[in-house]
């Protein structure tokens, strides 16, 4: 018996079985909880996208997230013209069904960033971006833009939540990072996220973010405060990153044809 | 060997064996998640999962084993298992899983996991081998929590996420220790923990590797 085991064709025997075994084991656990993880990921992006907005109670349920993101339109956005653009372009019916990150790598639905301009490390930007708009008795109150770029580890994919002036931060978070937790991972701690509030994106130049990452925090008689914000402390490459998608993304080659037209009223 | 009861294999790795304070394994993940309680009680959880679940498949195939392709048939077990554990956190506790991030899919690389399971499972019965896990489970979960409880309590002023000590940067009086944020300070606390592991059963002290011998010339002065 002892010895029986230990033959060429035992051994291949046991490795197919064992490998056979445990890739159902596997592939079940996959499947049957794959239901589950999608409907938790769409409502942590709806929750990530009311969060960002200021608009997320602690401990809502399942069903408050979703009555409250019925409140938004999701609109698509041509970001080389700032115009709005139909669902069919990229040939979806429900613009939510739209995949931006997906979209980028595909050759037809995304350009290559030059590198001398890739400042969030991203490589390649959709033609098309989903943003979510808000607005009350007709008035634009609220725009959030989903921004993305690389932090040290990791991509980290988030939201910017602007309000109806396209230049004053209501609100910045990530949903998906694998930033060092307890130090990148901080990116997702609500008091460091708080301080975003009320920053400015613009100065003078309205195509030219203006958001600094500073270290030390930022004083209550800092110059350019208003477009300043502490950095994470002990990441700062993290911080580096955060501070570069933000401007990369709210800038010329990002929004900022975008929010020009819509504060201009031209969309 | 003396026979184990199953008593001994569930109690031992607690206190008197156990796998981080004796035999400084698993260090890797008790630095990395043990920032807060919530996590570490998952993260503990998980490992206790894994350590118990592998060990015994592990036993109840180990007369079947080769023992040239051992190794990676205890690997494939384990890896199997740390899978379908990511993929329950990610349906049931999304939150957490987010934050534990790629240390779920390490424990496959934990050595306490390994370590039982061919120190242990390959030798035993299935029962004793499950208990083994668990015993050995609670034995890492243990270290983490005592660590975990130092590094939010003096770090964030909280505990399980619930302010105790009002940090100074939200208008309290604590001043936070950012050092027990950052993954070395666990080192310190695990080195705390095992001296005091060790005065207080002093069998565990290892015999010192080396020992200054007498000089056998007499120096000039």
């Amino acid at each position: 018996m002892a010895k029986a085991k230990e033959t060429v064709s035992r051994t291949i025997l046991v490795a197919l079985v064992l490998s056979i075994v445990f890739s159902v084991v596997v592939s079940t656990a996959a499947v049957v909880l794959r239901p589950a993880q999608v409907k938790n990921q769409d409502l942590d992006i709806k929750s990530n996208i009311l969060a960002a907005a200021g608009m997320l109670e602690a401990g809502s349920s399942a069903d408050k997230i979703e009555k409250d993101f019925e409140l938004f339109d999701v609109r698509l956005v041509d970001l080389d013209t700032g115009d709005f653009v139909e669902p069919s372009v990229v040939g979806v019916e429900d613009p939510m069904k739209y995949d931006m990150y997906k979209a980028a790598s595909d050759p037809a639905m995304g350009t290559v960033i030059p590198s001398a301009e890739d400042q969030a490390g991203i490589k390649r930007r959709p033609n098309v971006a989903k943003v979510y708009t808000l607005s009350e008795n007709g008035k634009l109150v609220r725009v959030v833009l989903p921004v993305h770029g690389y932090g040290l580890w990791s991509t980290l994919y988030g939201f910017m939540s602007l309000e109806g002036d396209l230049n004053t931060i209501e609100g910045l978070g990530f949903y998906a990072h694998a930033e060092t937790p307890g130090l990148g991972g901080e990116v997702d701690n609500p008091r460091w996220k708080q301080q975003w509030v009320g920053k400015e994106l613009y100065g003078d130049e309205p195509t030219e973010p203006l958001i600094q990452l500073v270290k030390g925090g930022v004083g209550a008689d800092a110059k350019d405060k208003e477009h300043k914000v502490d950095a994470l402390s002990g990441a700062t490459l993290t911080s580096r990153g955060v501070e570069r998608l933000v401007n990369y993304w709210m800038g010329d080659r990002g929004y900022a044809r975008f929010l020009k037209k819509l504060r201009e009223g031209e969309v | 060997m003396a026979e184990t009861t199953a008593k001994q294999v569930l109690f031992e790795p607690i206190f008197s064996n156990n796998p981080i304070g004796l035999q400084i394994l698993g260090i890797c993940s008790a630095l990395a998640v043990t920032t807060s309680m919530n996590v570490t009680i998952v993260m503990c959880l998980s490992v206790t999962a894994v350590t118990a679940f592998s060990n015994l498949a592990v036993s109840l195939v180990r007369t079947q084993i080769p023992g040239s392709i051992r190794i990676i048939v205890q690997m494939t077990i384990i890896a199997s298992l740390v899978i379908v554990v990511d993929q329950i956190l990610k349906a049931y506790a999304y939150e957490i899983s987010k934050q534990l991030s790629v240390f779920v899919g390490l424990i496959i690389t934990n050595c306490i996991v390994m370590g039982r399971a061919e120190g242990f499972a390959m030798k035993n019965g299935p029962w004793l081998s499950f208990l083994d896990g668990i015993g050995n489970g609670m034995g890492y979960s243990v270290m983490l929590l005592f660590v975990a409880f130092f590094r939010e309590l003096l770090g964030a002023g909280s505990l399980f996420g619930v302010t105790l000590l009002t940090p100074v940067n939200e208008g309290g009086w604590y001043i936070t220790n950012g050092l027990l944020l950052l993954p070395p300070s666990a080192f310190f606390i695990i080195g705390l923990a095992i001296w005091g592991l060790r005065t207080w059963m002093p069998e565990q002290v290892e015999e010192p590797d080396y020992k200054m011998s007498r000089h056998t010339h007499k120096e000039a002065f």
